[in-house]
């Protein structure tokens, strides 16, 4: 068990600095993690914690220690691979025994630690096969049991579940979850999944072109997302990002509608950028926001509607299952006050 | 799925093998038949008639100690080309892997050697090694060895694995470097956290994933020591001194050429050709059914 500290951490590859400053405290026993899209160095940023990459500037400290400088071997982590990076040529109980061995334990606790892990994760039966003989979802928990005989102070993720279908993904995800919570390690948990992320996370870092662009619970980041860029990644349907003007309490959309802001809000005339999430707009005969229904996706639970507003810009509103809209229709919407999300049009901050 | 293209003519599959045959038919199968005939043969001292003595020349060449010698002498003379071949080459293709930049310019000057013929490569080492004239004789004479290819028989034999093995090494280090870049990173990066330091890695993760290139490797190195190196040691020791060199390819063509003993040398030829088909026999059946993973 160990906190993780990552201190105004910085990666360069030749001239191109692709992780440009990140800290982030993490507590012992917290799930971190850290979403963004690809490229944004979240992998990379991971791999250093882990030590398969050398660090640029700043510190990497497990269990208050510092380790710039310490070999992964001498780290006491654990890593679960996007490939899984199961070896080939042994079975099932010599992937998950290789870690101990190498640490030079007795035999009879190998086993011991081996059959229990394989215990937990359902892999009792495989113990003998070689990787090449399971299925994704069972590498993918031999890739979990090495994690686990190894009893680390952190487990490392990178994009476990990426390589499985969706159902096995969702099913994968709940284990994970579970598992971490019995076993209290602290984990740092790479993906690019939004889903995964708001499921699994007690925190997530969301990162974009090397920087955390915030770090919250998922609550958090959910509902008062720090930049548009997290406030644009984060929910399916993506957020309604508008440019209008502000001014006398309200934000006046492209085509002249006034949204009422909360109250002290919005006083100095500017441009920002509104977010509205699209399950806050909803039908009200007298809402100011007016808009022709240009598609509508019935998806059961929901319905999601794209519309354009007079001046053509589009917006999305996520409507109840039954509602009765067609495309064509005009349709009144308004949000409230409190679920409006202003942002500088030149920072991309939060006002 | 993939679906068999089918040719409605008969003759175009036959067409389109024909120069292939051709040259197998002229350049292998007759060839080995003409030997396996000889074989079987007795010329008189003249060369004017021959006699078909069934296995008489089989039975000569087996019972014949200095045959045997000649097994033993090509044994030795093929583990230590192979080895000698194999080992350098996975020490370079380690070191090149791990290389982050100019893998190509390394791996581009490794393998030039190879493109060297066998017996330019005995020569080089024949003056390299000339007890007289040879830079490295010279150094090794100052070093206080007493160093003789000329009269010594295992100093020659030394110098002739050297010179076979030398380009050698470029073939295995191709293969090696190829067989390393397929071992996906990630493994070795598993192994590390796992809490393997280098060594580690490499004995248990890098030799066992690297096995069945090295297996093909043994393979086709002991081919080659068996039969492609007439031109080393034609070049460098003619078999001497005193036959300490004469490997099974080199005695068959001296009993052959020199001594004029067709039926005998062709018996050799015969027996060499046997050992040849099953050790890459050998070699196919292990590659067909190599599942490591």
């Amino acid at each position: 068990m160990a906190t993780v500290g990552i201190r105004a951490v910085r990666k360069r590859f030749g001239g191109n600095e692709v992780i440009r400053g990140i800290d982030c405290d993490v507590a012992d026993g917290e799930l971190l993690v850290m979403l963004g899209p690809s490229g944004c160095g979240k992998s990379t940023l991971l791999r250093m914690v882990a030590g398969l990459e050398p660090i640029s500037g700043g510190e990497v400290a497990i269990g208050g220690r510092v380790v710039n400088a310490v070999e992964p071997k001498d780290r006491n982590i654990a890593m679960v691979f996007q490939n899984y990076a199961l070896y080939p040529h042994m079975s099932v109980f010599d992937n998950m025994a290789y870690g101990l061995r190498i640490r030079g334990l007795p035999k009879a606790e190998i086993a011991g630690r081996v059959r229990a892990a394989a215990e937990m994760l359902e892999l009792a039966p495989f113990l003998d096969r070689r990787p090449k003989d399971l299925s994704g979802g069972q590498r993918q928990r031999v890739a979990m049991g090495r994690a686990i005989v190894r009893e680390p102070d952190v487990f490392l993720f990178d994009e476990p579940l990426s390589n499985l279908d969706a159902k096995l993904r969702t099913q994968m995800r709940v284990e994970i979850k579970r598992l971490q919570t019995r076993m209290g390690v602290t984990s740092l948990y790479v993906t690019h999944d939004q889903v995964e992320a708001m499921t699994l996370a007690d925190r997530i870092m969301v990162m974009n072109a090397g920087l955390a662009e915030q770090v919250g619970t998922p609550a958090e980041v959910y509902a008062r997302p720090a930049s548009v860029f997290v406030a644009g990644f984060i929910g399916a349907p993506p957020m309604n990002l508008v440019p209008v003007q502000v001014g006398g309490g309200s934000a006046i959309l492209p085509d002249g509608a006034r949204l009422a802001l909360p109250a002290g809000a919005g006083q100095g005339a500017r441009a920002a950028t509104l977010g509205i999430r699209p399950e806050h707009l909803q039908p009200d005969p007298l809402g100011p926001v007016r808009m022709t229904v240009d598609l509508v996706e019935a998806l059961g639970a929901d319905t999601v509607v794209h519309g354009r507003l007079a001046g053509g810009t589009v917006l999305l509103a996520r409507l109840p299952g039954d509602a009765a809209v067609r495309a064509g229709d005009a349709l009144a919407l308004a949000a409230p006050p409190e679920a409006l999300h202003l942002f500088d049009p030149g920072t991309g901050r939060r006002i | 799925m993939r679906r068999k293209v089918i040719f409605r003519n008969r003759w175009l599959p036959y067409l389109l093998l024909a120069p292939q045959l051709g040259v197998t038919l002229v350049f292998f199968i007759w060839p080995s038949l003409q030997a396996v005939w000889q074989s079987f043969l007795r010329e008189d001292m003249f060369g004017l008639s021959s006699t078909f003595v069934w296995f008489d020349n089989y039975r000569v060449v087996l019972a014949d100690p200095g045959y045997m010698a000649a097994v033993r002498r090509t044994a030795v003379f093929s583990v230590a080309v192979a080895l000698a071949a194999l080992m350098p080459a996975l020490l370079l293709a380690v070191m090149v892997d791990r290389m982050l930049k100019g893998v190509a310019f390394w791996r581009t000057i490794l393998v030039l050697p190879y493109a060297i013929a066998p017996a330019v490569a005995g020569v080089l080492f024949l003056f390299m090694f000339n007890p007289s004239v040879g830079v490295v004789a010279r150094m090794l004479t100052a070093a206080g060895v007493d160093w003789n290819p000329r009269l010594d028989g295992t100093d020659a034999m030394i110098l002739v694995v050297l010179a076979a093995a030398w380009k050698q090494i470029s073939y295995n280090f191709l293969f090696f470097l190829a067989g390393l870049q397929a071992i996906p990173k990630s493994l070795l990066e598993a192994a590390a956290i796992d809490g393997a330091g280098g060594w580690t890695r490499f004995r248990t993760i890098v030799l066992p994933l690297l096995s069945p290139v090295t297996f093909f490797l043994v393979t086709v190195n002991v081919v080659y020591a068996f039969f492609d190196t007439f031109g080393v040691i034609h070049a460098v020791t003619q078999g001497g001194p005193a036959k300490a060199t004469e490997i099974l390819v080199y005695k068959a063509w001296y009993d052959g050429i020199i001594a004029t003993d067709f039926g005998r040398s062709a018996a050799q030829s015969v027996i060499l050709m046997i050992v040849v088909i099953a050790l890459t026999a050998v070699q196919f059946r292990y590659i067909d059914r190599r599942v490591q993973y």
